[in-house]
Order: structure tokens, then sequence, then C-alpha cells
């Protein structure tokens, strides 16, 4: 004999990089357990699960948000963008992606992600920013690889890249 | 030979795929597996009196409850002694399950499997375990007195007492114009990778098979130890490692408690399973390290240079020792450093306590050793009125007594024998890039505005690439694509760009031709693992002797098919052509065809390797005697010894006259890990070095309180340095080649981080002008020693006699 599941399914609808997908997930689902294990969109990373660490980043209506501290549920009407909505192919890299990779700003790459994410909403309220203004950008997320040296680097290189491909 | 790609910062292979989210982590892996949770203690000493379920199973979604009783065989016996030595004479290892008794708090007690892990975690809600609570022994003060016992049976609390002696060191002190003594405390840090561990595992019922994903920096050592466990042969089980989300020394041990409890229950259920650790399960349930209490006590000569060395030292090993001493004895061997330290005597004593289990984490005990011997350093120039660079100069080995012996057998068993090194020349670098002999006018300019800085520095030796050995595999397929395979695994070293930088060179093909393929055991069954900084020196080296080997092979092919002296031929860009005359070649794919005879062309170019398509001796074997079909080959690297890289660093720090702040103004590394295959990818792991370093002297400690609970088990509370802590490091780099092996190269992994906290406390030092002999150190901290300070006379000469 089974007790009502304390997580009943509940159809929701969200707008994940551009796409317009259904699931079905009970009200307490996360919005990381959701993109990651009902959408199948396994780049955005949980390290803490408590908003701390900065790897599940993803962009709400533009903005940076812990997806671990956000229930599935309450991102529905909102345009979520996952380090796959920067850039999805390996072979056409973003220019924050571009950048990460020719500084050498990423080793494990577990938080690289949330780093994606972030500076690419970081560069486009503040294209060209100062080696100080780069470093406090980043300081939001952890990484335990890299000592944020190339993290930097990485974000002055984007800002230089992005500019490069509007001129 | 082809444009070198050794010795160039070439881009990394790996991080367009980690880039855009197409990394396979393991809990990317197992869409639609059962997943586990657990059921932990929440005391650190006491007995199970009961177990009980509940309701839990009438939960919807509940596949299994496990609690000890229900483990068969091996599975319910405690888990292997990894290392054993002959010191470690109380070793004690966990059960998969906690058996009537508890040691830490986060111990295994229960596993639920479950459709999700939301579920699974219900289900845990709903078991009541009751305990009678023990005393518990937490802090080494406790443990080392021995009055309150973390196993009944292990007296005195200790695992294991160790002493090494060279020299006679009573006599060497007693005669000693000078001695000082220094007690020294280092808390705990630990590995703390972005991602915990994890496994899944796909039981395949039909065949009676197990793979095992596993974010591991062992696949082979995991998957003897689960064969054994589970009581499969070895053929049955593979272990693959998927990327990993960093390990810095944790995800050495195994087989966790989670390795061995996944698969048997998917065995058991005949479905796949999964775990995925949380993170607060990553602070009370994995492995943390650093904590030691040390005395040294030093006799040196008026001049400063050593002339007897004596250390005791208390290492916290925690609840259990899977691992064995590795890190105290490590403590203990590279606390020398680059000095000679006159005679010296070192003994350890290992204890328990009711604590998360004690493991290597990066630089695995020598951050401690290095603190003790650098400490000890200032404190002899500080006693003499010397400078704390001439005082080290002294003591140096010297180039031209290189091949040096300690005469003190290493954590591999083997003698702590420095390779190479020059470390004169190091310091003489480091000083120039710092500006050591400008610092005095720095700081009194910085005094003019009312701010102190202090100038600190730390050196090290590190033994890395340690045996016994690696592999690798290189096979070149008759499309030209060549794949290397070596069995250790990568949690962010780029293994997959430096290895095929390696073989690319060897065998004269483009480097965008290689595929690297690490810790498969489908792939490479005979491997060790990626730990002591041995993933570029001992696979580099493996997949160098094989691609060599391929190589060989491919000029012998090529010299039959050209008609020529393999002697005369040479491979660039993937062609082999007789030199000095480029017409005559033929491509590296086509003798891969050639390579392999045959009965069935697949393709049109392997119509040539049939039976009617050339001229061949009728009276010999299509495969001679001493040969093998197909264009590869595998060799292994087993080197004697490790071989000993060093490094220097320095750091100008300022310190708040008011709030006690610490700033770290500049940080500046001299490094020489020998040749340097992928300079930037060596400098890359030197920062992230340094920047745990930093943490681990400025920032991390875990926070126990008497009752064994652990305060800060949270990213929130446990300060892991963001973009905002960390300095920008400047580096400088020695090249100084082993010549231990056949690229002269040493490891780099762990380099970062060795010296930062003895840098730090000789930074604070100096812009104090009392000693700093315990770290890490907050502000509170130096406020309250600047308080001590002020009440006493003579600070300075604390210890002298």
């Amino acid at each position: 004999m089974s007790a009502p599941a304390a997580d009943a399914p509940l159809p929701m609808t969200l707008q994940v990089n551009g796409v317009v997908r259904t699931l079905s997930a009970p009200a307490r689902r996360l919005l990381s357990d959701a993109l990651r294990h009902d959408l199948g969109l396994t780049g955005t990373h949980v390290g803490c699960e408590h908003g701390v660490c900065g790897a599940c980043t993803v962009l709400v209506d533009g903005e940076p948000a812990r997806s671990c501290l956000m229930f599935a549920v309450s991102a529905q009407g909102h345009a979520i963008t996952t380090v796959e909505g920067v850039g999805d192919d390996p072979a056409a890299l973003s220019p924050v992606q571009q950048a990460l990779a020719e500084c050498h700003g990423l080793q494990c790459g577990f938080c690289t992600p949330g780093f994606v994410t972030t500076i690419t909403a970081y560069l486009d309220e503040h294209p060209d920013p100062t080696e100080d203004e780069a470093r406090e950008a980043i300081s939001g997320n952890l990484c335990r690889c890299t000592g944020y040296q190339n993290i930097v680097k990485a974000v002055l290189r984007a800002a230089e890249l992005r500019r490069e491909e509007r001129a | 030979m082809t444009t070198r790609t050794v010795g160039e910062g070439v881009q990394r292979r790996e991080d367009p795929r980690l880039l855009t989210g197409h990394g396979r982590y393991l809990d990317d892996l197992g869409r639609g597996a059962l997943q586990a949770a657990f059921v932990r203690s929440p005391h650190a000493h006491a007995r199970i009196t009961d177990i009980d379920i509940g309701d839990a199973w009438e939960l919807d979604g509940v596949e299994a409850v496990y609690t000890w009783e229900d483990l068969p065989g091996r599975v319910a016996e405690p888990l292997p002694v990894l290392i054993p030595h002959p010191a470690l004479t109380h070793a004690r290892t966990g059960y998969c399950l906690a058996k009537d008794e508890v040691n830490h708090v986060g111990e295994a007690v229960v596993m639920v499997v479950a459709r999700d892990r939301y579920v699974a975690e219900d289900a845990c809600g709903r078991i009541t375990v009751r305990y009678e609570t023990l005393p518990a022994v937490v802090g080494l003060d406790l443990a080392r007195r021995g009055e309150r016992l973390v196993h009944d049976d292990v007296p005195g609390n200790v695992a294991a007492n160790l002493r090494q002696e060279v020299g006679d060191v009573d006599a060497a002190m007693a005669a000693a114009p000078n001695t000082l003594t220094l007690d020294l405390a280092i808390e705990r840090s630990a590995s703390m990778p972005l991602e915990g561990k994890g496994v899944h595992a796909r039981w395949d019922t039909d065949d009676g098979s197990l793979r095992l994903y596993s974010s591991t920096q062992t696949s082979t050592g995991l998957r003897a130890a689960v064969a054994a466990k589970l009581d499969l042969p070895l053929a049955k089980v593979e272990v693959v490692t998927p990327d990993v989300g960093g390990g810095f020394g944790v995800k050495i041990v195994h087989p966790w408690p989670e390795e061995v409890l996944v698969p048997w229950a998917a065995r058991m259920l005949g479905r796949d399973v999964k775990w995925v650790e949380d993170r607060r399960e990553h602070f009370v349930s994995s492995a943390h390290e650093r904590g030691q209490l040390q005395e040294v006590t030093v006799g040196f000569d008026d001049d400063g240079r050593l002339l007897a060395l004596d250390v005791r030292f208390w290492h916290d090993n925690g609840a259990y020792t899977p691992y064995g001493i590795i890190v105290p004895i490590i403590t203990a061997t590279q606390l020398l450093g680059p000095y000679k330290p006159g005679a010296y005597r070192v003994e350890f004593w290992s204890v328990y306590t009711n604590t998360v289990l004690v493991t290597p984490y990066r630089g695995a005990g020598r951050p401690q050793g290095c603190f003790a011997m650098e400490r000890t350093m200032d404190a002899v120039a500080a006693h003499l009125g010397l400078d704390r660079t001439e005082v080290r100069r002294r003591n140096f080995i010297q180039p031209d007594e290189m091949p040096y012996d300690q005469g003190l057998m290493f954590q591999d068993g083997r003698p702590l024998r420095y390779d190479s090194g020059d470390f004169p020349s190091s310091l003489q670098k480091l000083v120039d890039l710092v500006g050591w002999d400008d610092f005095a006018e720095y700081r009194a300019a910085a005094s003019t505005e009312g701010r102190t800085v202090g100038l600190g520095i730390g050196c090290y030796v590190e033994g890395t690439g340690v045996g016994p050995y690696e592999g690798g595999h290189v096979q070149v397929e008759t499309s030209g694509r060549v794949n290397v395979a070596t069995g250790l695994t990568t949690q962010g070293q780029g293994h997959e760009t430096v290895l095929a930088q390696v073989v690319a060179d060897e065998l004269g093909v483009p480097f965008e031709d290689v595929h690297v393929t690490t810790g498969d055991t489908r792939r490479m069954p005979y491997a060790v693992g990626t730990f002591a900084s041995r993933g570029a020196v001992m696979s580099g080296n493996a997949v160098a002797l094989a691609a060599r080997g391929v190589r060989a092979k491919a000029l012998r092919i090529a010299a039959d098919a050209l008609e020529v002296s393999p002697d005369d031929l040479d491979i660039e860009g993937g062609v082999i052509s007789v030199r000095g005359a480029p017409g005559t070649s033929i491509d590296l794919r086509t003798v891969a065809v050639l390579s392999n005879p045959l009965r069935y062309a697949f393709d049109v170019s392997a119509q040539a390797a049939t039976q009617f398509a050339g001229t061949f001796d009728p009276d010999r074997p299509p495969v001679a005697d001493d040969d093998e079909p197909g264009l590869e080959g595998q060799d292994f690297y087993s080197p004697t010894q490790a071989t000993f890289a060093n490094g220097m660093h320095a750091a100008i720090v300022e310190t708040d006259p008011v709030t006690a702040e610490i700033r770290i103004l500049r940080y500046c590394v001299v490094h020489d890990c020998g040749v340097m295959v992928n300079p930037m990818i060596v400098e890359g792991q030197v920062h992230g070095g340094v920047a745990q370093g930093v943490g681990g002297a400025l920032y991390e400690r875990m926070v126990y309180d008497e009752s064994g609970q652990l305060l800060n088990a949270s990213f929130m509370d446990f300060l892991m340095p963001y973009a905002s802590e960390v300095p920008h490091v400047e580096t400088d780099h020695l090249e100084t080649p082993s010549p231990l092996n056949p690229l002269g190269l040493k490891g780099a992994g762990e380099a970062g981080c060795i010296p930062v906290s003895a840098v730090i406390a000789s930074a604070i030092e100096d812009a104090e002008g009392f000693p700093v002999r315990s770290m890490p150190i907050s502000p509170a901290e130096l406020w309250e020693l600047r308080r001590q300070h002020a009440s006493r006379t003579d600070p300075a000469q604390e210890g002298a006699s």
C-alpha cells in the first residue's frame, strides 16, 4: 500500500534558451534539477545546493540567478538562458567562451558554466571593464582550480572580442 | 620532425566541450537511474542501539532500504587498508554501513534507493536510528592524552608511531652553540572540489557484468577493490572515469562506502543506481587534511648553519586510516626542503579522533612540513639578526651536490634522493622578482603613510612522479587518427592536451590527429592513479615510450614498402619520407593499413592489405613470429625513485593597524618542475595551488565543537577564497630537467599550495615584529596576538636558550 507521494507532478512550461519546453515535475523541483534532469541540459552544474558557489548560475530574463535557489515552477513566465544558450557548439564558441579557452580560464570545468553565464551578462551591461572591475564581476563565483587570475584575464579578452565582433 | 608542440602553451583540447555544457561529469550520466541517499550519524561517537525503518517503505518510489545487517559477505567486512606500513600497528577502517558503532558525524548508517533523490531523502527522514552516545575525542590535545579512546582496542589513540634519524642528533644538538625550540600548529582544511564524489553503476543482468562510473582519481584501483568486495571476476568489472570536477586528493581514496554499495545495490535490484554526494555530505563524510601539532628543536652555529634538527609532531588522522600514514610520512621527509639539516631526527604519532578521516589534500603533508622548516629558518635568522634569505642560502644543497641523498625513506618506500635542482639560482630569481633588497625602502614609504607591511618567504622541495608505474597505449588507425590511452584519471590537469602534445612530437603527426583517453579500464587496465603530481611525469613518459615503439614499427613497415633503410626515413606531419628525397614517401595511415594483413577489405584504402594486393614473400607468415598486427603498441614507465621539483615564494602583506585585517599586496613564485610540456598549463596549476594555499593560510579551517559537530559544514561558513581574496600571482620559472626520465619532467600539480602558509606567516611576522606559530590566522587571532605581545617584554626570544 503506497502513501500519496509528497511530490505529485505538476505540468509546467519553461522558456529555456528561446525554446518553450513542457515538463511534469513536483512543485518542489529546483530549477537546477529541472534543467539538468527533466530537460537534459546538464551544462548547468550544482556545486553547493545553497547558492554560494555560483556553478548553477543561469540568466533569468538576462539577469544572473542561482538556479539551485529557485523552484522550476516559479521560473515559468521568465526567459531562462543556460550555458548551452550562450553557446552550444564547441566549434563556434561565444566571445566569452572563446576568451576563457584562450586565457586558460578553466581547468576541471565544473564551475565554468556559471562563469560563462555570469560574465556574459556582466559584459552586456559593462562592455569595457577595467581589470579591477573584471575581478569584482566574477567575485561571486567559486573556482577551486584556477586561482581566478586567468578568468579575470578572460573577462578582459572577452570584452575585446565582443568589440571586435561589433566593429 | 614535425613542428614541436612540447614546450608550447597549446590551447586545451578539452575546453570547447567543457565551455559549452558538453562536459560529462558523473551526475550528467545515468538519466533515469535509481538514486541513493543515506541516513548518516548525527553523533561523533556512539553505539547504535536500534534502527527503525518506520514507514519509509510506504513512500511511493522507494525501491530498497539497507542497513549493515543486509550486507552479504565481503560487502559487510571493513573497508581495505589501502597502504599498510609496518609502523601502522593499529590500522582501523570503517564499514560500508556502520556496524554497532559510529566514529564520526556523517558516517553512513542506512542506505535508501528510490526513484529520485527527493524521494530517497524523504524516506531517510522517516527512518529513526537510536544511539547511546559515547564521549567524543576531538582535537589533537585530547587525542594524544589518550584518556578517552576512539577505538576501544587502540591504546592512547595511536594508529602509528614512526621515527627516522640521520646522524647523531643528541650529540650534535648538545654541541650546537645555539638552539631554539618552536611549538607550531596547523589546522584542518579540505580538498573541497566543486564537484563532490559520485558513483553510477550499470549492472548487466544478461552478461553478469558491471560498468561503474565514478568521480575518482583511480579507476584501476577502484576496479580491483570493487571486484574484490563484490566477489566478481575482474573481467566482469570495468570502471570508467568521466569528466571529474576537481579532486585535489580526496578522490584518490577508494573504495568509498558508496563505491561499494551503489554497484552492490544495482546488482541486487537489476537496475542502474546512482549516488551523487551533496555538499554537506562532502564536508562530513569525505576527508579532510592538514591538522598537526609540531615541536621543532634546532641547533645551529653562529652563521646560521643548521647542525641538528629534532622534530616531533602529532598528526590527526580522524576516525579511520584507509590511506595509512602517507601524509605524516610526507611531512616527516619533505620538511627538509632544499636544506641540509645537519643531524636530523623526526618522530610522529598519527592519532585517532572522532572526526572525518584525514587523507591527502593537495600538498599532502608538505605544507605542514614546509611550515615547520620555514618557521625554523626565520627563527634562526631572527635569533642571529641575519637576513632571512642569507640563512636559507647558507643551508642550501648546492647544484654540484646533486643527486643528494637525505638518508631517509620517502613515501614510496624508496630513498629521499633529490635528482636535480638549482636552489641558489631559484632564490636569486625570487629576490629579483619580489625586490627583496629594496623592501626596506618600500616599508619605510608605507610607514610614512601609517601603513604596516611585511615581506615573507618560503622554500620547498616536492617529491613528484612517484611510482610504481603508468602505462601508455598508442594506436594509429587507418584514417590517420591516433588513439592514446593511459590509465590514470584527469581532474582538470589537461591530460588530453599535454599527452597529445607528447605523442604528436614523438610520432611526428599533427597534434589535432591525436586523441587521448584517460581513466578507462577498458582501454588501459594497468594503472595506478592521479596523485603526488605524477600525471605528466608518469603517463607523459609512458605514452612517449609507447609512441617511440610505434614510430619504430611504422618506419620498419615503411622501409619495406619503399625499399629503403628505416634509418633513412623520417616522419613529419603524418607522412613518412626518405630524408633528402621528399618525393619518396608514404602516409602513416597507409602504413597503418599495411600493418594489419587483411582477408576482407573494409574500404578502398584497406584493399592494399588484402592477400592479392601486392608482393610479399610466400615463405614468411603474414604476421612475423616476433610481430603483432596493427600499428599500435604499449609501454610502461616505471621509475626507480621520485623526481624532486622545487619552488620558492615571497609575499608582501599589509596588516591593518586597527582591525588587524590581512591583505596580500604581492605574491611572487619561482618554480622549477623540470621541462614544461605546456607552460600555460603549468602556470595555471601554480595559480590554482597558490589560491588554495591562501585559503589555507587565511580563511579555511574545519571548526569542530567538543562534541564532534562540524560547525561550518557549508560553503557559507567554510570560507574558500573568491576572486576578491586571491592575489595576482607573479611567476618566474627555472627548467632544471630531471635526469631520471626520458622527457626530463617533474610534477607540478601540487606545488603552488605547499609554502603559502609559511610565506604568509613569515610576512605577518615581518610586519608585526612577533612570531606567528599557528596557521591559518584570522584578523581576530592576529589582534589577539598583538594584545599578548604588547604585554610581553621580549617576545622575539621565545623558546631560545
